[in-house]
């Protein structure tokens, strides 16, 4: 036991005793295929296989790695616009969310400050913003589609480089994401304490010293925070959002593989999707706890 | 000519209705150019109140604040002042603190002659060593050091002191009375210190005022000027009969306020919000009806006054 803690074994052992623990559990609802052959009345010889358990068409443990293989030892192969290794999957998503998330940012982070500062601002747009705070992104999609309806970039050959449904993703990204950034920033200016306040009025700062010297710095990490939780949303969202404009990525390969019957595809899709979130969220917490002051 | 200071019958309350409080009643101070005045009053009496109207962070009810003759508007950099809790920015180091005053006061100069002035502060109140650091990394004695450097390298011609030194350990306290003592010594500014601690008070000012505790406010008191000579050592002074006198003067001014004073405290309780259920109703059960508890907010606001011994 003393070797265990001394090694810090239990930081190894425990997590794999869970994973081992819920593949086993995966393992016994996922359905079993069993073939039979038989001869038919002509005695020609006919298999048949037929699939049982609790969870019939889920594939098991075995069945996903076997399927996924092609996709994760080539990561960066392109073999069609919808047949693509599982990197480049999550590239192409990525970069959707980083546009985003660029956008949410940049909306929603004055928005805050705004919110922080002035009262009367606050009285006049926090009802609406709660209001639209918990929206779906299933239900920004369509108003994005109307939106931009009609919207077309053409690149150098003619073709669409940017379209409506491009818009429209980014605009549901957008929206999603932003809340956590307006809401965590406006709750950090607001926390600026009043002794910063102080030194900036005795040494009269101007206004927009005072921002960027005193309130940017003091909200910074209340910002971080808010920054990181609108990263994960972002995130949540692109996959509703690809499924619904059919864009290659992540999200728009699983649902086209559901479409195909190809369910083990679904697995490897969603823990894609998750070990990218975790890493996400590890960057994002890094960089917040480089701007924690005091 | 006026004097640099000047408050006139000044009041302050806080609050709205019945839950306003008067701080502070007729003020009247006047500080001439170079005194070392140091205001003496307990925890809570208003001492912050009054540092404030003159530092202009608070402006008066009624009376005039007034410096060189003109009334103050607001705050500003001539009337620096120390803040209790330092209030440094912790993201910036020692010298980005104090070179965030310098080049507020001194656009004019070049870069170098900002930060050689900010260096000169630094090393005034002994931190060159740990001018790179954050305020996190240092002690609550230095972190106060950077506060006064800071201060004092805005050129205020006004130094006002919120019980700087409150917040810290004896010892360093008393290396860090002498250390602005010295200071002071050397570049004579109007000084206006508030303390709760009498040996503070005597050690560094010219004149001690008590700020004495009332039923309706605090008001200051008789001044006791200070004629110690200086520079003031202090294994020397404690022993001698007029620091013992002079103590004792400030000690029996403030303890007869405060016997003087009974102060009426009006606390507002908050008891259970549900009243006892009355018995004596009959009650039938019913599923949809359900009687609700009785509020003590749905009746008539109480108020319990408790005298404060």
């Amino acid at each position: 036991m003393k070797l265990f803690h001394s090694l810090k074994l239990d930081y190894i052992l425990l997590p794999l005793l869970g994973l081992l623990l819920c593949l086993g559990a995966w393992a016994f609802i996922s359905g079993k295929s069993t073939t039979t052959t038989s001869v038919d009345d002509w005695g020609n010889p006919v298999t048949k296989e037929e699939r049982h358990g609790i969870a019939r068409n889920l594939p098991s443990p075995t069945e996903t790695w076997t399927a996924s293989k092609p996709y994760i030892e080539e990561p960066l192969a392109k073999r069609g616009e919808l047949d693509q290794g599982i990197l480049r999957f999550a590239w192409l998503s990525l970069k959707l969310v980083a546009q985003g998330y660029f956008i949410a940012l940049l909306i929603g982070t004055p928005v805050g400050f705004l919110l922080g500062l002035s009262k009367n601002f606050t009285k006049a747009f926090d009802p609406i913003i709660q209001i639209l705070r918990p929206v779906s992104p299933l239900a920004w999609l369509p108003l994005g589609m109307v939106l931009f309806s009609g919207l077309k970039v053409l690149d150098a050959d003619g073709r669409v480089s940017f379209g409506t449904s491009d818009a429209a993703a980014l605009f549901t990204i957008a929206i999603c994401a932003m809340w956590p950034t307006v809401l965590n920033t406006a709750v950090g200016v607001r926390a600026v304490p009043q002794d910063y306040l102080n030194v900036a009025k005795v040494l009269k700062l101007s206004r927009t010293k005072t921002l960027f010297k005193i309130l940017i710095p003091s909200a910074l990490p209340y910002m971080f925070t808010g920054f990181r939780l609108s990263l994960g949303i972002a995130w949540l969202v692109i996959v509703a959002v690809e499924m619904l404009i059919g864009k290659p990525g992540v999200g728009g390969f699983l649902w086209q593989q559901y479409n195909a019957n190809s369910f083990a595809h679904i697995i490897l899709s969603i823990l894609t999707i998750g070990v990218i979130g975790y890493v996400l969220d590890r960057l994002m917490s890094v960089i917040e706890g480089r701007f924690r002051t005091a | 000519m006026p004097p640099i200071l000047e408050i006139n019958n000044a009041a302050k309350s806080f609050g709205r209705g019945n839950e306003r409080s008067t701080i502070l009643r007729d003020i009247h101070l006047s500080v001439e150019e170079g005194n070392f005045v140091s205001i003496i009053g307990y925890s809570g009496s208003g001492k912050s109140t009054l540092i404030n109207l003159i530092a202009g962070l608070l402006k008066a009810d009624t009376g005039t604040v007034k410096m060189d003759g003109t009334d103050i508007k607001g705050p500003g950099p001539e009337r620096g002042i120390v803040f209790q809790n330092y209030s440094l920015l912790p993201w910036l180091t020692v010298t980005e603190n104090v070179r965030l005053a310098v080049d507020q006061i001194y656009p004019q100069l070049s870069e170098e002659e900002r930060a050689e002035h900010a260096a000169r502060y630094i090393d005034m109140v002994k931190l060159t060593p740990a001018s790179g650091k954050l305020p996190r990394e240092l002690s609550g004695g230095m972190r106060q050091r950077v506060s006064v450097a800071r201060t004092l390298a805005a050129n205020p011609r006004i130094l006002l002191l919120d019980e700087p030194l409150s917040a810290l350990d004896a010892l360093t306290r008393a290396t860090l009375q002498d250390e602005i003592a010295d200071i002071w010594q050397q570049n004579r500014t109007t000084v206006v210190w508030i303390t709760n601690d009498p040996d503070e008070a005597l050690l560094v000012a010219d004149r001690v005022i008590p700020l004495l505790p009332g039923r309706d406010g605090a008001t200051l008191g008789e001044e006791i000027p200070v004629n110690l000579p200086r520079p003031r050592d202090r294994r020397e002074l404690l022993g001698t009969p007029e620091f013992k006198d002079l103590k004792l003067r400030i000690v029996n001014t403030l303890l007869a306020a405060k016997k003087g004073s009974i102060p009426l405290v009006t606390k507002k309780l908050a008891p259970p919000d549900i009243l006892p259920e009355d018995l004596a109703h009959k009650r039938h059960f019913s599923l949809f009806d359900r009687p609700t508890p009785r509020r003590r907010s749905q009746l008539q606001r109480e108020e319990l006054k408790i005298e404060a011994s």
